[in-house]
């Protein structure tokens, strides 16, 4: 398969479990488009997933953790990024956090991240996270949207069987994520953001010409 | 979880099972979405070629687990875990209490293991005072409501939407919608509180890489990652069997393994962790890791020239989801912990022969488990095999030695046969059909009409002069088998119609005895493998090009079990192999002889419906002939969903356990009188025994045949 090919059938795949799969031109793009999917989250959901319903006491304490803004936390960009979006979201009226996630367990709108490469066989998305913040961007995020270069989509796990015992040779934590957190658990029913986001996109950059 | 003393009280926890009708349609609902998605699942995959592959993997790697378990503490403990070695249950769970303890830990979330289940260490942890908390929206149900899991992947897969928002309102204190996605939801948030305030969390693993020292684990809802990212302190708990050599072959299982169990391509979420990762929550800024490893008689079982291959299990849940008896009843009177036919083979392991008494019994030898599972285990064999075990390790029952001591006998047992034909009359009352069964044997058997013995036997009825042409082109022996031999000698008189006055020779040997497969079932395997000996020294595989049987459980036996039987015995085996090698069914035989043809084709077809009987469709791997035959031989061919689900007879088994052979037979008596056929046609004596006393109790339409009657009743060359 070529890049293209790959590129295509990682959007096909991603879409089948549900995720949101663009093509953006560049980096820019990309944090323009996760500050409007801040922006356009829909008022009921700037409260913590969940918090809407009936919960026992301790629970809704927690809802009342959240900062009553809307929040994007994008730990993993480079400086200049980071200064692009910084300014993008004062514009928009949102709140940036690079590091200290672990404080905002009640809920963070939209987790911006890089991801390492990607598996188009089965529309994966790698990530590389030892880092906490990283990791909890990828987790407690209710939307996650995680940017991806073309060039890094391999065709099969086993393409990168390599790859990932390097990042194992040390002390490591490494994420395989392919759609948005789901349980069958109640009669089999499909049902999307458990314990992870609710809702993932992926922004495929496709405007260099490695390869 | 079974918890019954003696078979008759697990009789009754399966009559229960079977009242719970929820479960029921559920179980149905999701056995049939199961079948239909499968293929589709693996699309684009070698699916055999990866089964061998996982299943050879896992082999290597269990003949060397001291050497991988070294390699991995070696690299997990240099990326800053520590390791631990638990040899029993109890060890592990004082292990980990330990480190509970050490750590000031006293609230602790968990993500779904298996083999915590298997330590009940939750109820260990408990006891000792320390809160845990399930985290995976299933095990959470679970718990609260103080069950065990009734699938290995779908923990809470009996209980309807209905029953979780009742349970859901009592844990909130507030009034809960039946609304799944809002339950979910509540869920989500009653939960996140636990991960922010738990000092631990606990997970299991599905793969230990040795070459990085690297836990591997799938899930769906996200809740591992929480679970090993936001408690200062982590704890996996591993079985031993989960080493495996290399992130490729653990790559390999990952691509089975989520296919198989839920027909996803991948899971979620995948979560490599090595070592001590970065912590916000711990003191030190790392966390605090430990990795305990689960022996608890796995070590023993690598060692097993048979058994080891149970080790090759991932715990997909596939064979329970393919099983009929499960189907039925579900996996908390299907199992002690581990569920289906693997759980029928761990518990007799892991939790002792008492724990696995009566459940090993539960299983109709049907093949569909051996066939799904993506490791490649052959289930059914070591079903057997602990069933063997299960019957010497404790008194013999009577029945069985008793049987093992007629069915070596063949002049006795035939003699017996012969008898039984008078002794019968009260019962049957001189009509085909026994209407009234003796209590003793046949208790709770009315639901289908048993047949009555022939009046005279197919071995005295054989006249060799039609089939012994001058010049043969083949030479086949056929092997009768008892049930065709004594009780339904006509099917072989019709089918031998068509090969008559040809270019076959058939040679019919009168000393031939039972194939042993009804010996074999419960257990005696000597004796069973003294008459596979018997037969074979009977008819020698050297002096004929096919041995034909009309039965599919013969058959199947003879060409499965002969060879795994004999193998040890010197000489023997190979003979046994050439034997298994020349064993034919009757619908293939007459496909490849290409007999069978109808001399003009109808414009209005009688319409048969195919039951492929377990031994014939997984047993012999023989699925296009019979339906191929049907065709050529001038019946409009009607198929059915449940075509290929067995028939609930396997052989004892419908004696042992009538309530569930009779629900697995209305089943199939359903979906045949769903296709309007006009006659049910199979390959099998026992199929046909089991169908048609079903169809004339309950008064089918249908006429049940045997493949043979079926082409010598159609209007054939």
């Amino acid at each position: 398969m070529n890049r293209s090919e790959r590129t295509a059938q990682f959007t096909q795949k991603a879409r089948a479990v549900s995720a949101t799969v663009k093509t953006v031109a560049t980096m820019d793009d990309a944090l323009a488009y996760t500050v409007d999917v801040c922006a356009q989250k829909q008022a009921c959901a700037i409260l913590a997933s969940g918090c809407e319903h009936a919960l026992s006491d301790p629970a809704e304490e927690l809802c009342g953790l959240k900062q009553w803004e809307k929040l994007i936390a994008a730990p993993n960009l480079e400086d200049r990024d980071t200064e692009s979006l910084t300014s993008l979201c004062r514009q928009a009226g949102i709140g940036l956090i690079e590091g200290g996630l672990a404080a905002y367990a009640g809920g963070i709108d939209v987790g911006l991240t890089l991801a390492d490469f990607a598996i188009s066989e089965t529309g994966t998305l790698v990530i590389n996270c030892p880092d906490e913040d990283l990791r909890l961007a990828t987790m407690i995020s209710e939307v996650h949207v995680a940017v991806l270069n073309a060039g890094d989509i391999y065709a099969d796990s086993y393409d990168v069987a390599d790859k990932l015992a390097g990042f194992f040779a040390k002390s490591d934590y490494t994420a395989f994520i392919t759609g948005a957190s789901r349980t069958a658990d109640i009669e089999r029913v499909l049902t999307l953001g458990v314990h992870g986001p609710l809702d993932l996109h992926v922004l495929i950059i496709d405007g260099q010409s490695s390869l | 979880m079974q918890t019954a003393d003696n078979l008759g009280q697990y009789r009754k926890q399966l009559a229960e099972a079977l009242e719970n009708t929820f479960q029921r349609k559920a179980l149905d609902n999701f056995a049939v979405a199961y079948r239909d998605g499968r293929d589709a699942n693996f699309a684009g995959i070698d699916r055999d070629g990866l089964i061998e592959n996982i299943g050879t993997a896992k082999d290597a790697a269990m003949s060397r687990l001291d050497e991988l378990y070294r390699e991995f503490c070696q690299k997990a403990e240099a990326a800053g875990a520590k390791v631990h070695f638990a040899g029993s249950d109890v060890e592990a769970n004082e292990i980990i209490s330990q480190i509970a303890a050490e750590n000031n830990c006293s609230r602790i979330v968990k993500s779904k293991s298996m083999t915590a289940e298997e330590t009940l260490l939750n109820h260990f942890l408990e006891n000792r005072g320390y809160e845990v908390i399930e985290t995976d929206l299933g095990e959470w149900i679970i718990q609260l409501r103080g069950e065990g899991p009734s699938h290995m992947v779908m923990p809470a897969i009996h209980l309807s939407r209905n029953e979780v928002s009742r349970l859901f309102s009592e844990v909130t204190g507030k009034q809960q919608d039946t609304d799944i996605e809002k339950l979910v939801k509540v869920a989500r948030r009653e939960l996140r509180q636990r991960f922010v305030s738990a000092d631990m969390g606990i997970s299991g693993a599905n793969f230990a890489i040795s070459e990085t020292g690297t836990l591997g684990i799938v899930s769906n809802e996200g809740n591992v990652r929480l679970v090993t990212t936001m408690p200062r302190v982590h704890v996996a708990l591993v079985g031993i069997d989960k080493l495996i050599p290399t992130v490729f072959e653990a790559l390999q299982v990952l691509k089975g393994l989520p296919r198989n169990a839920t027909g996803q391509a991948i899971t979620s979420y995948g979560t490599w962790i090595t070592g001590a990762n970065p912590s916000a929550a711990s003191g030190s800024g790392t966390k605090i890791m430990h990795i305990v490893f689960l022996d608890n008689g796995r070590s023993a079982l690598a060692k097993d020239p048979v058994f080891s291959q149970a080790l090759r299990c991932v715990r997909c849940g596939a064979c329970a989801n393919v099983c009929p008896i499960y189907r039925l009843v579900g996996g908390h009177a299907y199992g002690h912990i581990y569920i289906g036919a693997i759980g029928l083979i761990l518990t007799y392991f892991f939790h002792g022969r008492d724990k696995d008494k009566n459940l090993i019994e539960n299983c109709l030898n049907c093949q569909a488990c051996k066939q799904v599972c993506v490791a490649g285990i052959d289930l059914p064999r070591l079903i057997r095999e602990v069933h063997t075990m299960v019957e010497h390790g404790g008194k013999k029952p009577v029945l069985s030695s008793l049987a093992g001591f007629v069915l070596k006998r063949r002049p006795l047992f035939h003699a017996l046969l012969r008898s039984g034909r008078y002794a019968q009359k009260p019962v049957t009352g001189n009509s085909p059909y026994m209407r009234h069964l003796p209590g003793v044997f046949f208790r709770d058997h009315e639901f289908k009409a048993l047949p009555a013995l022939a009046k005279k036997p197919f071995r005295d009825q054989w006249d060799p002069v039609p089939f012994s042409p001058a010049r043969p082109e083949y030479r086949v022996a056929l092997f009768s088998g008892c049930l065709q031999d004594f009780v339904y000698p006509e099917q072989l008189l019709s089918g031998l119609k068509l090969l008559a006055g040809g270019r076959i020779e058939v040679v019919f040997v009168p000393q031939q005895g039972c194939c042993g497969l009804p010996l074999y079932m419960l257990g005696e395997h000597e004796a069973a493998a003294d008459l596979a000996a018997w037969n074979i020294g009977n008819m020698d595989p050297g002096d004929y090009d096919y041995i034909l049987t009309f039965c599919a459980s013969c058959g199947s036996h003879m060409k499965e079990n002969y060879p795994h039987l004999l193998a040890k015995h010197p000489g023997t085996g190979v003979r046994a192999r050439r034997f298994a090698e020349k064993v034919i069914d009757f619908s293939s035989f007459v496909m490849r002889m290409g007999l069978g043809e109808a001399k003009e084709y109808p414009a209005e077809k009688t319409r048969a419906a195919y039951h492929a009987p377990c031994h014939l469709c997984r047993g012999m791997g023989v699925r296009q002939p019979p339906r191929g035959l049907l065709e050529r031989a001038g019946y409009e061919y009607v198929a059915h969903g449940e075509e290929e689900t067995c028939c609930g007879l396997g052989g004892t088994y419908s004696f042992k356990f009538p309530e569930i052979s009779a629900t697995i037979l209305d089943k199939k008596m359903a979906a045949v009188a769903e296709t309007g056929a006009d006659i049910l046609v199979t390959d099998c004596p026992g199929c046909v025994m089991q169908l048609r006393g079903g169809a004339q109790k309950q008064n089918r339409p249908f006429a049940v045949l045997h493949m043979a009657e079926a082409i010598a009743g159609g209007k054939v060359k």
